[in-house]
C-alpha cells in the first residue's frame, strides 16, 4: 500500500520492447517510491530505462512495440498498470503530468499556444468557461515567469526562444497543479545561464504548489542541485538508491563511483588524465546473466558474473552490488 | 589552493586571426533579397601558441564553431585575417591551401553525421590518403591498422560501417580520420557533448594522449566549461560573436572579470550537494545576433549595466598586472564587486 508519506509507489515494474531480434527487456524489476513533496532524480546514461521508467507510469510506452510484463504502480491506490484507459486519460496531465527534453516536439507548432493551453483546462477541468480558462491560461503562464503573457498566448511554437518555449511546456504540466510532475531531462537541450533559470523556476513552483517530481536526467551537477534522493539505474535496473547527500558524499555502487570521479570539475587541475569506466554499455539484446555492470567493473569477482547482486539496504542506502564497501582501484 | 600544472611554453604563434567576421545573410520576400545579416562572427583577434590548447566557450549561437568553421575555410569569411603558420590564407592558392588543409583538422559534436554510413570504417579512413596521395596504395591497409590502433579500436573494424559502432566508438573514428594525415592543428568542435558521461572521459583522455603524443594544437571548442576548462591552457568566452573574455584557464576559473563569465561559471551545476554557491541567474534569453544590443551586447542581462554600458561597446583590453594576459571587454572590468566562484 501506498502510505501517507509516498505518493507513488512502483514494484517490480518490468518492461519490454519488441523489437527485430525478438523481445528486449528495458526495465528489469525496478521498485521505488516517490515521497510527497519531494524530488526524486533519476540519472543513468542513455539506454538505461530512465525514459522508460517514465514513459510506464504514465502508459506512454509506444504501441504496440512496448508492453509492461509485470509489476505495478500504484497511486492513490490504484495500479496505474491495470488501470482503464479513460481512468489513465483523467490522471494524466491532471494528476500526474510530464515535460519532455525537446518541447518544440511536444507542442503543436500549427497551433497558437493559447489555444493549446486552453485545451488542457477543457479536457482536465470542464467546469471552467472559456473566460475562466483564459484567466487561469495567463496566470499560470505569468506564474512561470514569462513576460506579456497575454501576447505570448496568440504566439506560435516557433516564435519563442527555447527556454521560454520550456517554460510553456511547465506550464502546461502544473496547469491543473498536479500530484506529481515527471520532468525528463527538461534543460538538457538549454544553455546553462537558461538552465540555471528553469532549475530555480522548477524549486520555486514545487515549493508553492508542493508536488511531487522525477527528475530524470543524465547530469549529475543537476541531481546536485535540485534532487532530494537519487535512482542511479544502469542497463534497465537500479544500481544504487540513496539521499542526494549521502550519493554524493560516498557513493557505493562501483558504477556511481566511477561515473562521479570521471566527470571533469572546474576546480580539478587541467589537463590531468581522467578516471574512466572502460567499456560500454552492454545491448538490450545480449545482456550478462548476472551483475550487468561487471564487464566494466574493476571490483568484478566470479559471484558478480554468476549471480545478479540484489537491490539491497546497506549504509543508509539501497545498492546493488557485492562489493559496496570496497573501494576502487 | 594552488595547483601544479604548468603553463603552456610560450609556443611560437601557430594560428593567428585577425578581426574575424562572418554573417551570413537573411533572406526574404519573394525574391530571396537579402533583408539582414546574422553577425555570426564579428570581429575577433585570436593567437594560437603552438603545442597548446584554446578553449572557446559559450552558449548556443555565441558564434564559437563559426571561428572554428571560418578558420579552416569550411565557410567563406566575411572579413578579416587568418595566418597559419606565417602565411596569410587568403595569398594561397587552391593548390597550396589543399596542401595546408593536410596541417588542419576537424572533428565534429556528431561522430554519425560526420561518417559516410555507405563506407565501411577502413574507406573512410583511407580517403585522406588517397585525396592527398600519401603512400601507395599497397600501404593503405597498414596506415588504417595504425590509426585504429592509436585511437584504441581493434583492426576488424575496418570492415564494419559507422553504425555498427557505438557514439563512443564512433566519435574514436571521427579522431582517427583527423590524426590521419598528422595535423598540426585540429579543432574539436564538441567532441563530446553528443557522449555519455562515462565515455565523455574515454575521448577526452585520448585527446589530452594525442597531444602529448604528436605535439598537436587544438582548439577546444564547447558549451561546456568544466570540459573547456580541463582541456584548455587558455581560454575565450564568447558572447554574441564577440569575445568577451580572454585569459589562462586557471586564472579565469579563479577570478573571472567579465560578469557574463561570472554567471557562466556560476551556473554550471556541481556535481556535490554540499557546495554552497552564490549563483547568479540571468535574467532574460541571448538576444538575436541578426539585431544585436547596442554598446555592450551583454548589457540587456546584466545587473551592472549603467548608461555608458548601453551607448558605447566595450573594447578587449589588458587587465593583467603581470606577465601573463587577462583580456576583458567591459568598461566595469575589475572595478565590480569580488565574487568567489
Amino acid at each position: 500500500m501506498v502510505d501517507d508519506d509516498n505518493v507513488l509507489e512502483v514494484r517490480d515494474l518490468i518492461t519490454s520492447f519488441t523489437t527485430e531480434t525478438g523481445r528486449i527487456r528495458a526495465l528489469d524489476h525496478v521498485s521505488f517510491t516517490v515521497a510527497r513533496g519531494q524530488t526524486l532524480g533519476i540519472v543513468g546514461e542513455s539506454g538505461c530505462g530512465k525514459s522508460v521508467t517514465a514513459l510506464s507510469i504514465m502508459r506512454l510506452l509506444p504501441q504496440p512495440a512496448g508492453r509492461i510484463d509485470g509489476g505495478c504502480v500504484m497511486y492513490d491506490g490504484v495500479d496505474l498498470t491495470k488501470a482503464p484507459v479513460e481512468d489513465m486519460c483523467r490522471i494524466r496531465g491532471r494528476r500526474i503530468s510530464m515535460i519532455f527534453q525537446e518541447p518544440m516536439t511536444a507542442l503543436n507548432p500549427v497551433q497558437k499556444i493559447g489555444r493549446q493551453l486552453l485545451e488542457v483546462y477543457h479536457l482536465h477541468q470542464p467546469h471552467l468557461d472559456t473566460d475562466a480558462a483564459t484567466q487561469a491560461a495567463v496566470g499560470i503562464l505569468e506564474r512561470v515567469g514569462i513576460s506579456d503573457p497575454a501576447d505570448r498566448m496568440n504566439q506560435y511554437p516557433h516564435q519563442l526562444s527555447g527556454g521560454i518555449r520550456q517554460r510553456v511546456m511547465i506550464a502546461f504540466g502544473l496547469a491543473c497543479k498536479p500530484d506529481i510532475l515527471i520532468a525528463d531531462e527538461p534543460t538538457t537541450a538549454l544553455d546553462v545561464t537558461i538552465q540555471a533559470q528553469i532549475l530555480d523556476l522548477m524549486r520555486q513552483l514545487q515549493h508553492d504548489i508542493g508536488m511531487s517530481i522525477i527528475f530524470i536526467t543524465h547530469d549529475l551537477g543537476v541531481i546536485a542541485d535540485i534532487c532530494d534522493d537519487v535512482m542511479v539505474m544502469y542497463a534497465g535496473r537500479i544500481a544504487e538508491k540513496a539521499t542526494t547527500s549521502d550519493l554524493f558524499a560516498a557513493p557505493r555502487h562501483p558504477y556511481t563511483r566511477g561515473l562521479l570521479r570521471s566527470v571533469p570539475r572546474l576546480d580539478s587541475p587541467r589537463k590531468q588524465m581522467l578516471k574512466t569506466i572502460e567499456g560500454t554499455v552492454p545491448s538490450l539484446q545480449d545482456m550478462p546473466d548476472g551483475c550487468r555492470f561487471a564487464d566494466r567493473c574493476a571490483l568484478a569477482e566470479k559471484r558478480c558474473r554468476d549471480a545478479a547482486p540484489m537491490l539491497e539496504p546497506h549504509d543508509d542506502r539501497l545498492v546493488a552490488c557485492y562489493n559496496w564497501n570496497r573501494e576502487l582501484p | 589552493m594552488a595547483t601544479t600544472s604548468q603553463s603552456p611554453q610560450r609556443g611560437t604563434v601557430l594560428l593567428k586571426v585577425e578581426g574575424l567576421t562572418k554573417y551570413f545573410p537573411v533572406r526574404g520576400g519573394i525574391f530571396g533579397r537579402r533583408r539582414g545579416n546574422v553577425r555570426a562572427v564579428d570581429g575577433v583577434d585570436l593567437a594560437v601558441r603552438s603545442g597548446e590548447t584554446l578553449g572557446l566557450v559559450g552558449e548556443s549561437g555565441c558564434g564559437k564553431s563559426t571561428v572554428g568553421r571560418t578558420i579552416l575555410h569550411l565557410y567563406r569569411k566575411t572579413r578579416g585575417r587568418i595566418v597559419f603558420d606565417g602565411r596569410d590564407l587568403d595569398t594561397l592558392g587552391r593548390r597550396e591551401m589543399r596542401a595546408l588543409r593536410r596541417d588542419m583538422q576537424i572533428i565534429f559534436q556528431d561522430p554519425y553525421e560526420s561518417l559516410n554510413a555507405r563506407h565501411t570504417v577502413g574507406q573512410i579512413l583511407e580517403e585522406p590518403y588517397c585525396i592527398h596521395r600519401i603512400g601507395a596504395r599497397s600501404d593503405r591497409n597498414a596506415q588504417v591498422c595504425a590509426l585504429l590502433q592509436r585511437v584504441g579500436l581493434p583492426e576488424s573494424a575496418a570492415s564494419r560501417f559507422p553504425h555498427e559502432f557505438s557514439g563512443g566508438q564512433r566519435q574514436r573514428i571521427g579522431i582517427a580520420r583527423a590524426l590521419a594525415l598528422d595535423p598540426r592543428l585540429i579543432i574539436c568542435d564538441e567532441p563530446v557533448s553528443a557522449l555519455d558521461v562515462s565515455i565523455q572521459s574515454q575521448i577526452l583522455n585520448l585527446l589530452l594522449e594525442q597531444q602529448q603524443v604528436n605535439a598537436l594544437t587544438y582548439i577546444f571548442i564547447s558549451h561546456d566549461l568544466a570540459v573547456v576548462k580541463h582541456m584548455s591552457d587558455r581560454i575565450a568566452v564568447m558572447y554574441l560573436g564577440k569575445i568577451v573574455e580572454f585569459t589562462d584557464s586557471e586564472r579565469l576559473y579563479r577570478q573571472a572579470l567579465h560578469p557574463y563569465t561570472h554567471a557562466l561559471i556560476s551556473a554550471i551545476p556541481v556535481p556535490d550537494p554540499t557546495y554552497k554557491k552564490q549563483r547568479i541567474i540571468l535574467s532574460g534569453d541571448v538576444p538575436s545576433p541578426q539585431n544585436p544590443p547596442s554598446g555592450c551586447r551583454f548589457h540587456t542581462r546584466c545587473s551592472y549595466a549603467q548608461d555608458r554600458c548601453r551607448r558605447e561597446e566595450p573594447v578587449l583590453r589588458n587587465l593583467s598586472t603581470g606577465t601573463d594576459e587577462h583580456l576583458a571587454a567591459c568598461h566595469f572590468a575589475g572595478d565590480l564587486p569580488e565574487r568567489a566562484s
